[in-house]
């Protein structure tokens, strides 16, 4: 690059000279910088940008790709040495090396649906009450960013408020009905769960039933139908699927929660007894294990409890998001 | 004009690069040359370790990490290399040692005692023998009034109800000396649980890390677990005298501790101090170690990192000692510090030894 | 079948709504709660010497969360710089190639990121950084944490940019300026509130995340501004000190709780202040 050209270039952008007279770096930066100035004055060619753009497409597609046959290449040694077994395992022994996810399965499974039932009994009166008795005005928006605030709350202090505060309401509650007062357990972690998962269902089913055509509501209440009625039989229907879809993402919400449910799960590596029982779901058990697995399969058991993780959210996940978009809801 | 306005916004840009970039170099480059050594493991001597790096910084400048995750934890990261040591209750395994395949150290740093530490009104001071402490964690003794826990506590109240066990969730040194003694009072247990830092516990609650197990103790009415003394003391928890092999209840102190500890101290340190034969001894005790590999050259560890963690191991032998009692932990036996000495002078770096 | 009187149906008709009021209510009684728990009891902690001093060692009155308060700062850092240029480009390019296969894998995708736990995402940045680079750091915490903003950017980069009108686009082209300077200079300006917001909200997710954390970032008691040793932040100081049994520990955890939970919503709060000042109307 000449001298004259670097002169330009602290002319026209007003640097002091001095700044690029000198050391070899601020020629080198000066180069970069006219290199640059020249590329943005012309343009980057089209099909450069356009590339660019290409590569960070794939590259999401990519990262997907190499996060699933990550995991699978870690967990090989427990696939090649349990097998499909792995899944109706029984024993979590370390001390043996004998692996088995279905205290885990039962775990998760037990608490997402028992999370998902107390939540539903919540969240659908909130997306009628949003969608259809208060959809606009002062108290619509409050709870609408109340809602928000729920889901905005990190899991951690969900974890933190479920040990001290519910905790020791649970505790009670086991000592009058006579059951081991744990006061962690299914039963804490599935209140604890259903809170966390309420907005999710909330939000998108007050979309889906706002979506409801009028006509169709008015046409029903010119015919005599009590509000009630209306929602019973036009709203409720025309939504459903979106409503269902909405609690699908819910669960895979829930399936995956991990801080708040290892803080109050228990963490029992045994198939639960009952609602009160001690347990683990497949997140909290990679969470408390995971820093300690000694010994390759260990280690690759607790990621093959990733990958079954995965796999299941995965589904669960593109399932709700196929229904709703298949509804026409903008989520 | 345009050009004016170009020109100033392109040097806000360029300033706010290089102070970010400078901000980045210093953070590296200032903190890379105070050495920082990265452990983890054990939570049996975390409220120790963490007095011990926090007095350590304050004398010589150097930052000590010790996370608390588990015995488990620190075996695994250790192997993994992804820690300068691993801090352990429990022995490396002949299958761990083989997954390192590189010698390991164990070298004590001081010895503790785990109590059995239970939640019941009025805080009474409970004795247990060997025998029941084995059936109460296999489940079999269910209940507090049971007639074997009243026939050897005659004066005490004991309720009618449920025994919650609470025992560790995660990989614990802790469970490995509290089953490494029930397993040679036991026979039962040794057959059906066996001895290690994870087990397949017959029944329970489990908690994260001593702290984990020592705070469900104290939340939960009617449980027992297994803690280190110094978790029992901080948190005002009652914990029982245990029968020892010469027939005497004994009560975890420094005093019993180090009784237990005057063994036959092996070369490598490796001894479990369970169920000792020494009459005042306490029969739950056991040894803490810093887990190091022989050869510090790895994972691209430099010289410099390895003089430091000698220099820091040496410490804890010696003059770090003087924290070990006021948090209630027994300090090494002259013996024992003797054989750390001779571990701590065999590490080395690219063959050179650390330490003469 | 007999038809129920009117007065019956007018009866149920009020009684399912006072039904859905009060569990409406309810429902967002829990937030109540836990905003009340978390004020009262962390408000008597926070002052200066919390914010500015270390954690001492257990057993010690005192100490505070400085090193977590500023290894949060460092760590959304960190995530930000590796989500929002790659987030952003990648939603350009499904705003502006519209239809095709690849664009319908690619969609699907970022919406399959954004399910994973974050746990698995912990796992993998584990394998990805912890073990070639033989230490735990703030980089692969960093690392998880981007993984995590990035669907999110994406979508909100890309839901936004589809909104604005073509005639803009067609607008500027006609006028001859470049393909890549119309999409830098004037379509994304235009959507910059939406993709903003989307910034915001992905970094208000992953302040409060913890799970990714537990083994890769690993936690530290001191101050550290190096992103290749381990680090501290608040969601890791509240869980470690929420399940030990120490008061004094859970003290310091209620004080963190209520800065975290002061820190999102307030970056809740500042994204609909964005999009109120910033949103274009077209």
């Amino acid at each position: 690059m000449l001298e004259k050209d670097i002169k330009d270039i602290s002319v026209e952008l007003e640097y002091p000279m001095g700044m690029l007279k000198d050391s070899s770096t601020a020629d080198f930066l000066a180069k970069v910088h006219a290199r640059v100035k020249a590329r943005w004055k012309s343009g980057f060619s089209e099909s450069s940008f356009r590339r660019i753009l290409y590569c960070a497409g794939i590259c999401v597609l990519v990262l997907l790709v190499a996060i699933f046959f990550s995991l699978v290449i870690a967990s090989l040694p427990a696939i090649r040495n349990f097998g499909i077994w792995f899944l109706s395992g029984v024993t979590w022994d370390p001390v043996r090396s004998e692996f088995g996810a279905f205290p885990f399965l039962v775990g998760t499974l037990a608490t997402s649906f028992l999370a998902l039932i107390i939540s539903v009994i919540f969240s659908i009166p909130l997306s009628i009450f949003l969608g259809e008795y208060s959809a606009q005005g002062a108290t619509s928006t409050f709870i609408k960013s109340m809602i928000e605030l729920l889901a905005g709350v990190p899991s951690v202090i969900y974890g933190f408020c479920g040990l001290f505060l519910l905790a020791p309401l649970v505790r009670n509650l086991e000592m009058k009905l006579g059951v081991a007062p744990y006061g962690v357990g299914i039963f804490t972690a599935s209140l604890v769960l259903s809170i966390m998962i309420i907005p999710y269902s909330a939000s998108i089913g007050r979309e889906v039933i706002s979506l409801v055509p009028s006509d169709l509501k008015e046409a029903a209440l010119s015919l005599g139908a009590t509000r009630f009625e209306v929602i019973r039989k036009v709203v409720l229907p025309y939504a459903g699927s979106g409503i269902i879809a909405g609690i699908l993402l819910s669960l895979g919400r829930a399936l995956g929660e991990t801080m708040a449910v290892t803080m109050v799960i228990g963490n029992s590596n045994f198939i639960p007894k009952g609602i009160f029982s001690p347990a683990n779901t497949l997140a909290s058990a990679i969470a408390n294990e995971f820093t300690e697995a000694t010994g390759s399969l260990y280690l690759s058991s607790l990621i093959e409890l990733g990958l079954v993780l995965f796999i299941v959210t995965t589904v669960i996940n593109v399932l709700g998001k196929l229904i709703i978009r298949r509804m026409g809801v903008g989520v | 004009m345009k050009r004016k306005v170009f020109a100033l916004r392109m040097n806000r840009v360029l300033c706010f690069i290089t102070v970010l970039s400078i901000l980045l170099v210093l953070g590296n480059k200032g903190m890379a040359k105070q050495t920082e050594l990265i452990g983890a493991g054990a939570t049996f001597p975390y409220p120790l370790y963490s007095k011990m790096y926090d007095v350590y910084h304050k004398e010589y400048g150097v930052k000590v990490n010790y996370q608390a995750i588990g015995s488990g934890g620190g075996i695994r990261q250790l192997i993994s290399k992804t820690v300068d040591f691993g801090g352990s209750d429990a022995i490396m395994s002949d299958k761990d040692l083989a997954e390192a395949s590189a010698p390991v150290l164990h070298i004590p740093t001081c010895a503790g005692a785990v109590v059995l530490t239970y939640n019941l009104t009025g805080d009474p001071q409970l004795r247990f023998t060997p025998d029941v402490i084995a059936d109460i964690f296999l489940g079999k003794i269910s209940k507090w009034n049971d007639r074997r826990i009243s026939a050897i506590n005659p004066g005490a109240k004991l309720p009618d109800m449920n025994i919650t066990v609470v025992h560790r969730s995660d990989g614990s040194g802790t469970t490995f000396i509290f089953s490494d003694y029930l397993g040679k009072v036991s026979a039962e247990w040794k057959e059906k649980v066996g001895t290690g830092p994870s087990l397949n516990w017959p029944a329970g609650l489990g908690g994260k890390g001593n702290p984990g197990v020592a705070g469900l103790v104290k939340q939960t009415p009617g449980s027992i677990g297994y803690v280190e003394l110094i978790y029992a003391l901080q948190n005002k928890m009652p914990y029982g005298m245990v029968k020892n092999k010469k027939g005497k209840f004994v009560t975890a102190t420094i005093a019993s501790t180090s009784h237990a500890a005057e063994t036959n101290l092996p070369d490598d340190m490796k001894v479990s101090l369970t169920d000792s034969d020494a009459p005042e001894g306490y029969p739950i005790s056991g040894f803490t170690w810093i887990l190091v590999y022989k050869e510090l050259n790895y994972a691209g560890r430099s010289e410099e990192k390895a003089k430091e963690l000698v220099k820091l191991l040496w410490w804890m032998t010696h003059e770090g000692q003087k924290n070990a009692e006021p948090l209630h932990y027994a300090p090494l036996s002259k013996k024992a510090v003797e054989n750390a000495e001779k571990l701590i002078k065999s590490v080395t770096y690219n063959g050179k030894p650390m330490m003469k | 079948m007999e038809e129920p009187s009117i007065r019956k149906r007018i009866l149920w008709d009020k009684l399912f709504k006072v039904i859905i009021i009060l569990l409406t209510f309810c429902s967002i009684l829990p937030m109540f709660f836990i905003l009340f728990f978390i004020t009262s009891k962390g408000i008597s902690v926070v002052n200066w010497s919390f914010f500015t001093q270390l954690p001492k060692p257990v057993g010690e009155i005192g100490g505070g969360i400085s090193n977590a308060i500023i290894g949060t700062f460092m760590l959304i850092g960190i995530s930000t710089a590796f989500s929002v240029p790659v987030g952003i480009l990648a939603g350009i390019f499904l705003s502006e190639y519209r239809k095709g296969r690849l664009i319908y894998f690619t969609r699907l995708c970022v919406e399959t990121l954004q399910g994973i736990p974050s746990i698995v995402i912990g796992i993998i940045a584990y394998i990805w950084v912890v073990v070639p680079m033989g230490s735990f750091s703030a980089l692969s915490g960093g690392v998880a944490l981007g993984l995590m903003m990035l669907p999110v950017i994406v979508t909100a980069t890309d839901e936004t940019l589809k909104l604005i009108p073509e005639g803009l686009r067609e607008a500027s082209l006609a006028l001859g300026v470049s393909y890549p300077r119309t999409i830098l200079k004037v379509i994304l300006p235009a959507g910059i509130s939406g993709i903003l917001t989307g910034i915001l909200l992905s970094i208000a997710r992953v302040a409060g995340e913890t799970a990714p954390l537990l083994f890769t970032a690993f936690g530290s008691p001191f101050m550290s501004l190096n992103i290749l040793k381990p680090i501290n932040n608040l969601p890791l100081m509240i869980f470690n000190y929420a399940t030990s049994p120490y008061p004094e520990w859970h003290t310091l955890a209620w004080g963190a709780s209520f800065v975290l939970v002061a820190l999102v919503l307030g970056l809740n709060l500042l994204t609909k202040f964005v999009t109120r000042k910033w949103k274009v109307q077209f």
